[in-house]
């Protein structure tokens, strides 16, 4: 239990109908606050909660003032933007909207390649699996997530990119007439799909393991309810475990989907990308680039202008992966089961 | 004796059992999955074998089977259920096996790389003077130092604020009160920022503070602050959750106040998995690249001053020798896997002693 949720990081705060949480204001007063310790000691705790608040505004304001110059440069007259990796935009906009819409691409390849995969794993070991071996299949999937990303990266080098390589050949071959298998096809295979499996790959465990726990948390009388009424598995999970857990698997997902538009080192060791607006799945060179991996290569050979510039790349990066993971915890909080057993308590238990 | 002949004539009912009939027998599953892995196999034998198509084919071969033959026997809901049943066990394996995958290859291709002389030796790419000439010394000793410098910074100012922090939302915040529900929501938003916009903000920082010349351990241990904290609060939390409201009672019952309860009772209580907690959080940093990348830049030198100057560490060793190769292409290929592999042996070691301490140390009782 201390291991899956602690490697999740963040399944606490998404599963709904956990115990309801321990009101430790509530607690008896013990009558003195008033010693030292216990002033110091409160002083240190509500001090670290509010530095905890510091160093996210933290982030925003640095962000904000590194990257102002950049944003607000002329970018056509300004000879340290002219040139290097920032060459060739007229401005900041023209050149994060590119970068906005590859990393939102890639990251919704590896959402439509790994969600229902991790939906189905998270099935699988909360409804299918023998129930003695669960265990020890979640804690398989949760090594996926410990295993470090740029491991990843560079298994996508050399086994990813050649292993999907005669797939693009094939998707070019027959099904070149859909603009997303267009162009000329990879021979290396850096491409932005081989970048979209391997994030696929590293989104899985987080998608699993918040499902998962949501699945588990079914009321079980639902679930027997079905049952008792001649439903094959498959039907009572459709009727009483998706149901109850529809607004959990929505915000796993869009978790999901926060992690794989900040992951760098995949899409950076991986695709061979330029900053232009491509949807083109199999071609290289030709793929957009995200914001993330153009930072990870940029960054080293930028001069101080060209970094405030990526600066602000990675500003509006924190903008959009803040508005997912926002949206993700406002979806469990509004229609959650939970907050459906807050609102309604009698409902529920007629 | 025509009633004879009629009782005789008229074949015996078979004995029907109700409870079995429209069923197909137990074990069909596995026979499915062996005769078309069977098939499957011999049919691309004829056409070239290859282990991904086969393994792929049997699955649809024995997802199509069973389908078919549940919806002749059975009913067609059942035949819903088999398949769907048989789609999730496949999604199951086409996790693992990427996850088998990475770790063979991992292990492949570094430990041709990994020797006593990688670990302690500083490597990198030398030009001899004397020679003309690029040398190229496999090693990783600045890098292993940096990580473990950088991670061990980043541990000592994000434990204690971390666990702080959980005292106070378990202990002390009022449920309602706004304190409370803000940092619990910025800590679960915190979780999601991305690792590399953490390094952007130590960058930034730092080149406020220092100026241009910003690249520094001390840095890079900063940005992980603020990926490892949110995950530090998350799991005390967690764990103070669990110690039960009559220990804190029977403390305040003695007259212990409340700052001595919280240290002796319920810290203690929890204290195996608060660390369970800290070290897998140390195993869920040590293995970020992009903000170390940023923040602490790269280099082939050795520095053990986490407050000037750039550091090595082994996840961006692995980066660099891809990206960013020496004259000796293949040399620095081989060093990032060497590193690679160092780094996944390291993360192993924490994830396994984490689980040991949980083992060990978990409270008597608790389970």
């Amino acid at each position: 239990m201390s291991v899956d949720t602690a490697s999740t990081g963040s399944s606490s705060g998404v599963g709904p109908g956990r115990p309801a949480p321990r009101e430790g204001g509530r607690s008896p007063r013990a009558g003195r606050v008033s010693s030292t310790g216990d002033r110091i000691f409160l002083g240190l705790s509500s001090g670290s909660a509010i530095l905890i608040m510091a160093i996210l505004a933290g982030v925003a304001i640095f962000l904000i003032i590194k990257a102002l110059p950049a944003i607000t440069a002329n970018w056509q007259t300004n000879s340290a933007l002219s040139e290097g990796p920032t060459a060739g935009f007229p401005n900041f906009w023209a050149y994060v909207a590119p970068l906005l819409w590859g990393t939102i691409w890639s990251a919704v390849i590896a959402l439509i390649l790994g969600a229902p995969v991790a939906v189905g794993i998270a099935l699988f070991i909360s409804h299918y699996a023998p129930r003695r071996l669960a265990g020890a299949l979640g804690y398989l999937v949760d090594l996926l997530a410990a295993v470090p990303s740029i491991v990843f990266g560079l298994w996508g080098i050399i086994v990813i990119r050649p292993f999907l390589l005669p797939l693009e050949r094939f998707l070019n071959e027959y099904l070149g007439w859909i603009p997303l298998f267009s162009g000329e096809v990879s021979t290396t295979g850096s491409t932005i799909l081989a970048g979209g499996v391997v994030l696929a790959v590293m989104m899985l465990p987080i998608i699993t393991a918040i499902t998962r726990e949501i699945f588990l948390q079914t009321p079980r009388l639902h679930e027997e309810a079905a049952l008792a009424l001649g439903a094959t598995r498959w039907e009572m999970v459709r009727l009483s475990v998706f149901p109850y857990a529809r607004s959990g698997m929505v915000s796993a997902i869009l978790l999901g989907l926060g992690r794989a538009l900040g992951e760098t080192m995949a899409i950076a060791l991986i695709i061979s990308p330029s900053i232009l607006f491509s949807a083109a799945l199999v071609t290289e060179g030709r793929n957009s680039q995200t914001i993330a991996a153009n930072i990870a290569l940029n960054f080293p050979i930028a001069t101080d202008l060209q970094r405030s510039a990526l600066i602000g790349t990675g500003l509006m990066l924190f903008v959009v992966s803040f508005g997912v993971n926002f949206l993700a915890r406002a979806i469990v909080a509004r229609t959650g089961p939970g907050a459906a057993r807050r609102q309604r308590p009698a409902k529920r238990t007629a | 004796m025509t009633a004879g002949t009629l009782s005789d004539t008229r074949e015996p009912r078979p004995r029907v059992n109700t409870l079995t009939t429209g069923q197909l027998p137990r074990l069909i599953e596995l026979w499915l999955v062996l005769a078309s892995a069977v098939i499957t196999g011999l049919g691309l034998l004829l056409v070239g074998f290859n282990l991904t198509g086969w393994l792929v084919l049997t699955a649809l071969v024995y997802l199509l089977a069973i389908g078919v033959a549940s919806g002749l026997v059975e009913s067609r809901r059942k035949a819903t259920d088999r398949v769907i049943r048989g789609v999730v066990t496949a999604a199951f394996l086409l996790a693992v096996a990427p996850l088998i995958s990475t770790l063979v290859t991992v292990v492949m291709q570094g430990i041709g790389q990994l020797n006593w002389t990688f670990i302690t030796q500083t490597g990198g790419s030398k030009f001899n003077m004397d020679t003309l000439k690029v040398v190229n010394t496999p090693g990783a000793l600045q890098a292993v130092v940096g990580t473990l410098l950088i991670t061990g910074i980043a541990a000592l100012i994000s434990v204690p604020i971390g666990i702080l922090t959980a005292v106070y939302l378990t202990e002390y915040a009022l449920v309602r009160s706004p304190l409370r529900r803000a940092v619990t929501f910025l800590v679960d938003v915190m979780t999601g920022i991305p690792s590399i916009v953490a390094g952007l903000f130590a960058f930034s920082l730092f080149s406020l503070i220092v100026g241009p010349k910003a690249f520094s351990g001390f840095s890079a241990s900063i940005a992980l602050c603020v990926l490892m904290i949110p995950i530090v609060v998350r799991s005390t939390e967690e764990m103070l959750r669990l110690v039960p409201m009559e220990l804190r009672e029977a403390s305040y019952a003695l007259g212990v106040t409340k700052a001595l309860t919280i240290i002796k009772i319920v810290l203690r209580t929890a204290a195996s998995g608060i660390v369970t907690g800290v070290v897998l959080a140390v195993a869920r940093v040590i293995g970020e690249t992009a903000p170390i990348f940023i923040a602490a830049s790269f280099t082939d030198n050795f520095n053990a001053n986490p407050f000037a100057g750039p550091m090595q560490t082994l996840p961006v060793l692995a980066y660099t020798g891809y990206k960013f190769p020496g004259q000796d292409i293949a040399a620095s290929n081989a060093s990032a896997w060497g590193a690679a592999l160092l780094l996944v042996i390291l993360v192993i070691i924490f994830n396994l002693s984490a689980r040991i301490v949980a083992r060990l140390f978990a409270p008597k009782g608790a389970r």
